[in-house]
C-alpha cells in the first residue's frame, strides 16, 4: 500500500500553523489592543489571562518552522530567503514581546517602556506575519528548487494589505479572548471595541478575497468555475453569518460566543487560503511532493509526531483547564 | 574579497553572535530547572521552609532566563532558512527531523508545564506542582539530547548517503547516536549544571559578603559548592574522553587546538601557551612540555598526534582561535576545581561562611561557567571549519544562494542592537534579582533595612512570586 506521506505532512503542518494562528493570535492581539486600555490594573489583568500559556502558544510556530524544515526542506529554503526582512522583523518583534511579558510584571519605573515594547513587538510581529502570508498567496519565484527573486519582492501593496488584515484578525481574536476571560467594566469596554474590530475584519477579509481573485487568474479559476463554486460557496456565506453572529452576541452580552465565532472566521479564512494554493506549498508552481524531504526523513518524523502530538494536545488542554475561568484584578498567584 | 564572500563572512558572524547569546540562556535554564526540581523535592520531603523560599527566589530568575532562551531560540530556527538555505536544502533531511523531535518532545513539555510551575500554586496540589517542575526539568534535558545529537551529527556524520546533491538519511539510529554524540551530550549537560551552580554560589557569596547569614543563603552556598565539588571532576574526565574521541574523528581539530604543525615521532610535546600563526605554519613563543601532548591525548608516553601540516591548507581550522578558546575553557575548569577544593577545606574547618577572601573568589567565579561554556563551543565549532557538515559540506556552500550583503549586514546590525538592548536589560534584571536575594525569614526581617519583606505575611501564603511592590528597577 502506498501512503502519500507529503499529503499527511501537509495536513499536520496545516493543523499546527492553524493552532498557532489561533493561539498566538489572541496573545499577540492582546498586545495590539493594549494601547486602548491603560486604567489602573487593566493591563495586569489582560496579561494575566495569557501569562501561563503564551509560551506554549508560540511553540506551535516553532513546530511549524521545524516541521517545514524537516519534511519540506525545499519549501523552507525558498520561503525564508524570499521573505528575509519580514522574517527578521517578526523574530525581533517576538523577542521584544516575549521579554516584555516577563519583565513588565517585575518593573515599575520602566514599566511604560516595557508596555511600549510589548505593543510594538506584537504589532511588528503580526504585521510581518501578514506580509509573509501575502507573499505566499501571491506566489514566489522559484527555479530548480531555489528562490530566484529579489530581496524586496515581498514589498507589494497586496502584501502590506494582508499585513493590516492580520493585525485586524489578531486584534479581534485578542478582544474576543478578553471578553471571555474578564468581567465588569473591563469586559464592557472590550464589548465596545469588539464591534468596530469585527466590522473592519470582515471588510479586510472581503478585500483580500476579491483582490486575490482579481490578481490571480489561477485562483479565480479554481473558485469561480462550476461545480467548484457550489462546494466553496459556503465559505464566504459562513463568514458573513459569523460576523452577524458576533455582532448580535456582543449586543446580548455573551461571554464566549464572540471569541468562538471569531475563531470560526479565522478557520474559514485559513481554509480559503488552503483551497487557493493546494497542492502547491509555494505558489505558483512548487508542489508538496516536489518540496518533500527523502521518504526516510518523513517516516522518521511522522512516527514521532503520531505519538507525541496527541500527548502534547492532552497536556496543553490540561494547562488551559488549570487556568480556566475569569481573571480578576489582584488575582493571586500570577506575576 | 567579492560580494558573496562578504555575505558569507557576515552570515557567519551573525550566526556566531546569535548562537553565542542564545546558548547562555538554555544553559542557565537547564541547570536551574534541575536545581529547582531538587529544591522542591527537598521541600516536599523535609517540609523545611528554606527550600520553598529558595525555590520561589530562583524560579523568578529562571522565568526571565527561560523567556530569553525561548525568544532567542526562535531566531536560530529561522536563521537556518534565511542565511543558510544551502545547508537547509542539503542537510535539512537530517537536522530538520532532529529539530522537529526537539520541538515535539521538549519545547512543548517545558512550555506546557512552565505555566503551572510558575503560576499554578493556588490551582494544583503540591504533588501536581512538583510533577510540573519535574516535567520542565525533564524537558530541558530532552532538548539538550536532540540538539546535541544534531550538532554532533554535523561534527561526525554517519548513517546517510548523498543522492542528487542532497543528504538522504539511511539509518536513524546511527544518525542520532553518532560517534561524538555521547561525549558531547554528557559534556554539555554537565556544563549546564556547572553554569547554574557557579551562579547560585556567586549569588550566595554576594549576600554572605554583605553580612547575611540566614539559612537560605548558607544553604544555597553549601549546595552550590557540593555540586561543583562533585561535578567538576566528572566534567574534567568527560572532557578528556571527549578529546580522545575528537582525536579519532576530527584529527585536524586536535592539531589546531594544540597549535601542532609537525607530526612528531616518539612522543608529542604539549604547547602550554603560544601564538599559532596560520600564515607561516608555526606557533610563536611556544612553551613546550615534552611528552605531555601524547600523555593527554593518547594516554601513552609516545602516542602520535597528526600535525596541521599533514592536512591541506584549505582543510585546516583556524588554530589561533581554537588554541586560545580551548585554553580559556580548561583554565576556567581548573579554577573551578580549585574553588571546590578550597571550599571543602574551609568546610572541614567550619569557616565556609566566614572566610571573606573565599567568598570574593566564589563571587568572581560566578560567570566562569558561562565563559567556559562559550569558549568550549567556540573550540568545537570553529574547530569543525572549514566544514559545516564535517568532511561532507563546506561552510561556504551552505549559505543561501540568493542572500545579499545588504540583507545579512542589515539584519546583523538589527540583531546586535536588539540583542544588546533586550537581552542586556534582561541580564541586568536577572542580576538585580540576584542582588536582592531571597526574602529574609520573618523573624530576621524585623528591623532590617530591606523594607517590605513580607512582615505579617503568612509564610505559606499564596503570593509566592514577585509582587507589584517588589520592583526590580528601583
Amino acid at each position: 500500500m502506498h501512503i502519500d506521506l507529503p499529503m499527511i505532512w501537509a495536513a499536520i503542518i496545516g493543523f499546527g500553523v492553524f493552532l498557532y494562528v489561533m493561539l498566538d493570535g489572541f496573545d499577540l492581539g492582546i498586545g495590539l489592543i493594549f494601547p486602548f486600555f491603560d486604567r489602573e490594573g487593566e493591563r495586569e489583568v489582560m496579561l494575566n489571562t495569557v501569562a501561563p500559556v503564551w509560551d506554549g502558544n508560540e511553540t506551535w510556530m516553532v513546530l511549524g518552522g521545524a516541521c517545514l524544515y524537516a519534511v519540506f526542506p525545499v519549501a523552507y529554503a525558498v520561503l525564508l530567503p524570499a521573505t528575509y526582512l519580514p522574517i527578521i522583523a517578526m523574530v525581533c518583534g517576538l523577542i521584544f514581546r516575549g521579554v516584555a511579558f516577563e519583565i513588565r510584571a517585575k518593573a515599575r519605573r520602566t514599566q511604560h517602556l516595557w508596555d511600549l515594547a510589548f505593543i510594538a513587538g506584537s504589532g511588528v510581529a503580526t504585521f510581518a506575519q501578514g506580509v509573509i502570508l501575502g507573499s505566499l498567496l501571491q506566489g514566489i519565484d522559484v527555479r530548480d528548487g531555489k528562490f530566484v527573486g529579489g530581496p524586496f519582492d515581498w514589498f507589494s501593496p497586496f502584501n502590506l494589505f494582508t499585513g493590516i488584515g492580520l493585525l485586524l484578525t489578531y486584534a479581534t481574536l485578542g478582544c474576543g479572548w478578553l471578553l471571555m476571560k474578564t468581567e465588569g467594566e473591563l469586559q464592557r469596554r472590550m464589548a465596545v471595541l469588539m464591534r468596530p474590530l469585527t466590522l473592519c475584519l470582515a471588510a479586510a477579509v472581503g478585500i483580500v478575497s476579491i483582490w486575490t481573485l482579481l490578481g490571480q487568474p489561477g485562483v479565480a479559476d479554481r473558485w469561480l468555475t462550476m461545480p467548484n463554486l457550489l462546494f466553496f460557496l459556503p465559505v464566504p456565506v459562513l463568514v458573513l453569518a459569523c460576523v452577524i453572529g458576533i455582532l448580535t452576541s456582543v449586543r446580548r452580552g455573551a461571554d464566549r460566543a464572540p471569541f468562538l465565532l471569531t475563531l470560526a472566521i479565522v478557520f474559514l479564512g485559513y481554509s480559503g487560503l488552503l483551497i487557493s494554493i493546494f497542492p502547491n506549498i509555494i505558489p505558483p508552481s512548487l508542489t508538496i511532493w516536489e518540496a518533500s524531504a527523502p521518504r526516510s526523513s518523513q517516516v522518521f518524523t511522522l512516527v514521532g509526531a503520531a505519538i507525541v502530538i496527541p500527548i502534547i494536545l492532552v497536556y496543553t488542554s490540561l494547562a488551559y483547564w488549570v487556568f480556566r475561568g475569569k481573571v480578576r484584578p489582584g488575582d493571586e498567584g500570577y506575576h | 574579497m567579492n560580494v558573496s564572500e562578504t555575505a558569507l563572512l557576515l552570515a557567519r558572524w551573525q550566526f556566531a553572535f546569535t548562537v553565542s547569546f542564545h546558548i547562555m540562556f538554555p544553559a542557565i535554564s537547564i541547570g536551574l530547572a534541575s536545581f529547582l526540581a531538587v529544591l522542591e523535592g527537598l521541600w516536599l520531603k523535609t517540609g523545611k521552609v528554606v527550600y520553598k523560599e529558595l525555590f520561589f527566589f530562583w524560579s523568578k530568575i529562571f522565568a526571565v532566563g527561560f523567556a530569553m532562551g525561548v525568544v532567542s531560540g526562535v531566531v536560530m530556527s529561522y536563521e537556518f532558512g534565511t542565511n543558510w538555505a544551502g545547508f537547509s536544502a542539503f542537510a535539512g533531511s537530517v537536522t530538520g527531523p532532529l529539530l522537529a523531535f526537539e520541538v515535539m518532545t521538549a519545547f512543548f513539555l517545558e512550555a506546557g508545564f512552565l505555566g503551572i510551575m510558575l503560576f499554578g500554586w493556588t490551582r494544583v496540589g503540591p504533588k501536581a506542582h512538583f510533577f510540573a517542575t519535574l516535567m520542565v526539568a525533564t524537558g530541558t534535558l530532552i532538548s539538550t539530547f536532540w540538539i546535541l545529537s544534531s550538532n554532533s551529527w554535523m561534527q561526525t556524520p554517519q548513517g546517510y548517503e548523498v543522492l542528487d546533491g542532497r543528504i538522504v538519511p539511511v539509518d536513524w539510529l546511527k544518525i542520532v547516536f553518532n560517534p561524538s554524540f555521547p561525549y558531547r551530550l554528557v559534556h554539555m549537560a554537565l556544563a549546564a549544571f556547572i553554569v547554574a551552580a557557579m551562579l547560585v554560589g556567586a549569588c550566595a557569596a554576594w549576600h554572605l559578603l554583605r553580612g547575611r547569614r540566614d539559612a537560605g543563603i548558607r544553604k544555597s552556598f553549601s549546595m552550590a559548592l557540593w555540586m561543583i565539588l562533585v561535578v567538576v571532576p566528572i566534567q574534567i574526565a568527560a572532557g578528556d574522553a571527549h578529546g580522545l574521541n575528537t582525536r579519532e574523528h576530527q584529527p585536524a581539530k586536535i592539531a589546531a587546538i594544540e597549535g601542532l604543525w609537525e607530526t612528531e615521532r616518539g612522543g608529542t610535546s604539549l604547547n602550554l601557551i603560544g601564538w599559532p600563526d596560520m600564515e607561516n605554519e608555526t606557533t610563536h613563543f611556544a612553551v613546550k612540555v615534552p611528552h605531555l601532548g601524547s600523555l593527554i591525548l593518547t594516554h601513552s608516553w609516545d602516542g602520535e598526534i597528526q600535525g596541521l601540516k599533514s592536512f591541506p591548507r584549505e582543510d585546516r581550522p583556524n588554530s589561533t582561535i581554537v588554541f586560545w578558546s580551548f585554553r580559556i575553557m580548561v583554565g576556567m575548569g581548573l579554577l573551578m576545581l580549585l574553588l571546590a577544593l578550597l571550599g571543602l577545606l574551609l568546610r572541614r574547618n567550619a569557616r565556609l561562611y566566614e572566610a571573606r577572601w573565599f567568598q570574593r573568589f566564589a563571587l568572581l567565579m560566578g560567570p566562569s561557567g558561562l565563559i567556559a561554556l562559550l569558549a568550549g563551543w567556540i573550540t568545537t565549532e570553529a574547530g569543525r571549519q572549514p566544514w559545516v557538515v564535517y568532511g561532507v559540506m563546506r561552510t561556504r556552500d551552505a549559505v543561501s544562494p540568493s542572500v545579499t550583503v545588504d540583507q545579512v549586514g542589515t539584519s546583523l546590525m538589527i540583531f546586535i542592537m536588539v540583542y544588546f538592548l533586550v537581552f542586556g536589560t534582561g541580564i541586568y534584571y536577572m542580576l538585580k534579582l540576584m542582588a536582592k536575594g531571597p526574602d529574609l525569614p520573618r523573624d530576621q526581617a524585623e528591623g532590617s533595612s530591606s523594607g517590605d519583606t513580607g512582615l505579617g505575611r503568612d509564610r505559606f501564603d499564596h503570593r509566592p512570586l514577585s509582587r507589584p511592590t517588589d520592583p526590580i528597577d528601583e
